[in-house]
């Protein structure tokens, strides 16, 4: 039914003014002030949970006030199978998804700069399909990195993304080869790329880009992981952890260099830079 | 023998024809004629039948237990199989076969997915399901590929790559990414046949290559159908659409400009003829290995980095 038909109940009403002044955390379950959560960079103040962000939201909160600069921004999915599901057509979703973000794909790219030293960044947004790797996302993740190449640029990719867009089949597999190509040529002319995988980074982004940075860096607690939990659990007949599959759980078994408050990043992440001595 | 629900229409038809050649045996007068009518229609029929396979029904297809598998290709065409072993961290992944071989003339690095044939194999191989250290031994056969300065040949056959526990905690995830990494810049010629299933990351793990070829039966994806049904219809009873959606035949990846080449196998499915089917692959293969061999290092690399970019379809 749509929103405007809807006779909001009164528990739904009260709802709604409770989510303008407070914030759930989707860990702890705890009721923190909206503000206060906004302040502590969506983090919960009570447990630390590392709640989602947009990606704007990330490159106010890692690049220097004014710096930034979009590129490829019109860049935007086409439905290059005609793809159907269950629930109706791939571009409906990508309507709706645009709509909603105000994005025109799941990743935002562009030049900027971390504590004077200059950088280019894509960073993912989990709200656009699940952050999911199309074509257009491959695309701008490859242009960016073409741009770091180009003019001598290291490259930061904040990663969050459940993996391939089904609803472009094969070619967005191909994604995960095109943005590859992409890192391979800024190794080749030794240029740093640093990887930061934020909550979910798995299946096809996780298989990619996001763990072949010269750095890995996690958030706290983050979802990281190849296969999903529930395939796992089939494959293998038994129950699997809660640690499993987390930023924490990565970092033991040698994937990641640190897991890093999202407080702390910006400053982490020009501090690797500053060690860049070519 | 007909062994799918769509070659129905065919079964009758070899019964009868099963029945003629018996009465010819005692009788040899007559049927001759009826016979080779017979047969001739039957061909007919199911050369019209796979022409119009449904993606669902080449999943089948692709899927046969008596589907060549890479042993067998190696068996038919390929002579002086040395295998090597070891991913040099953590163990053999038996999942994933690599050597130096000859293929005709031509000297060349093999690797490829290695399903079994019955359980026996299969457990030992884990159904053609590689691990990290699969994935990390193929990079490893490359780089000994690059320095002895021999292509690389790959064969495309699994579900995908492995999803276990001890999968997860070794890096599938970056002993994937480091494939696709890597293979972008390894300096010899790469040229990848699909020849059953191409499962996801797990067959593309194995796949950045100069030319990819497909057997006309096998399939590539992003996700299996059952996955994708119970993903985006919630129920994985509608493989078939999802099968049918995902486009993931050789025809279709062809027309997506993923693939180069379509290898032609026998109506009926390459089980029916292993050892033309595999003839088929090797006959294309060397055609595309000595189109590629007479790049530059250089220009193979910039070739490939090209073909990869160029992959994917968006509006500006």
């Amino acid at each position: 039914m749509p929103w405007f038909i809807k006779t909001k109940t009164e528990r739904e009403a009260q709802k709604e003014i409770s989510d303008d002044i407070w914030e759930k955390c989707n860990k702890c379950k705890a009721h923190v002030f909206k503000q206060d959560y906004i302040n502590n960079l969506n983090v919960c103040p009570k447990c630390g949970s590392h709640g989602k962000i947009t990606a704007y939201e990330r490159i106010g909160m890692t690049l220097d006030s004014g710096t930034f600069k979009e590129l490829n921004e019109t860049i935007s999915p086409a439905d290059p199978l005609g793809f159907i599901d269950g629930k109706g057509p791939y571009t409906a979703k990508v309507d709706q998804a645009r709509k909603k973000t105000g994005l025109n794909e799941a990743v935002v790219t562009g030049t900027g700069k971390i504590n004077e030293i200059a950088v280019v960044i894509a960073v993912m947004d989990f709200r656009f399909l699940g952050g999911s790797l199309g074509s257009a996302t491959g695309e701008k993740i490859l242009l960016a990195s073409n741009y770091a190449c180009e003019h001598k640029l290291p490259y930061i990719i904040f990663s969050a993304s459940g993996g391939a867009r089904m609803h472009e089949g094969i070619l967005s597999l191909m994604q995960m080869a095109k943005t590859c190509a992409g890192i391979a040529r800024l190794d080749e002319k030794q240029l740093p790329f640093i990887s930061v995988l934020t909550d979910p980074t798995t299946g096809g982004v996780s298989a990619s880009y996001a763990m072949v940075g010269d750095v890995n860096i996690a958030e706290p607690g983050a979802l990281v992981g190849f296969a999903g939990r529930r395939v796992i659990e089939q494959t293998i007949k038994q129950k699997l952890p809660d640690s499993f599959q987390t930023s924490e759980f990565v970092l033991e078994h040698g994937f990641l260099d640190m897991v890093v408050h999202r407080k702390d990043l910006k400053n982490t992440l020009s501090g690797i830079l500053s060690y860049y001595n070519r | 023998m007909s062994e799918f629900d769509f070659e129905k229409p065919v079964a009758e038809m070899e019964k009868a024809i099963e029945k003629l050649k018996n009465i010819n045996s005692d009788n040899k007068t007559d049927f001759n004629a009826q016979l080779a009518d017979l047969e001739a229609k039957l061909i007919e029929r199911k050369k019209e039948i796979y022409d119009n396979l449904t993606p669902w029904q080449t999943v089948q297809v692709a899927r046969h237990q008596k589907r060549p598998v890479l042993f067998d290709y190696i068996k038919y065409i390929f002579t002086d199989f040395i295998e090597l072993h070891g991913d040099r961290h953590f163990g053999d992944d038996h999942a994933m076969v690599g050597g130096f071989a000859k293929l005709g003339n031509e000297k060349v690095m093999l690797i490829g997915h290695s399903k079994g044939k019955n359980i026996e194999e299969n457990i030992k191989r884990n159904f053609g399901q590689a691990k990290p250290e699969g994935y990390r031994k193929a990079l490893r056969l490359m780089r000994l590929a690059e320095k002895f300065n021999v292509p690389v040949i790959t064969f495309v056959d699994t579900q995908g790559a492995f999803p276990g526990l001890d999968a997860e905690e070794r890096g599938q995830h970056e002993a994937i990414a480091r494939n696709l990494t890597e293979m972008a810049k390894i300096k010899v010629p790469i040229i990848t046949v699909v020849t059953g299933e191409g499962g996801s990351g797990g067959a593309l793990g194995i796949a950045v290559a100069d030319s990819v070829m497909m057997l006309s039966y096998a399939v590539y994806s992003v996700i299996s159908p059952e996955g994708c049904a119970g993903i985006l219809w919630r129920d994985a009873s509608f493989s078939s659409n999802a099968a049918e959606a995902l486009k993931i035949t050789a025809k279709s990846l062809l027309e997506l400009g993923v693939i180069d080449e379509i290898i032609h196998e026998p109506v009926g499915g390459a089980q029916t003829d292993p050892q033309q089917t595999a003839e088929n692959i090797k006959e294309v293969v060397l055609k595309q290995l000595k189109k590629l061999s007479a790049y530059s290092a250089t220009k193979l690399l910039n070739k490939r980095f090209e073909k990869f970019s160029a992959m994917g379809k968006f509006n500006r």
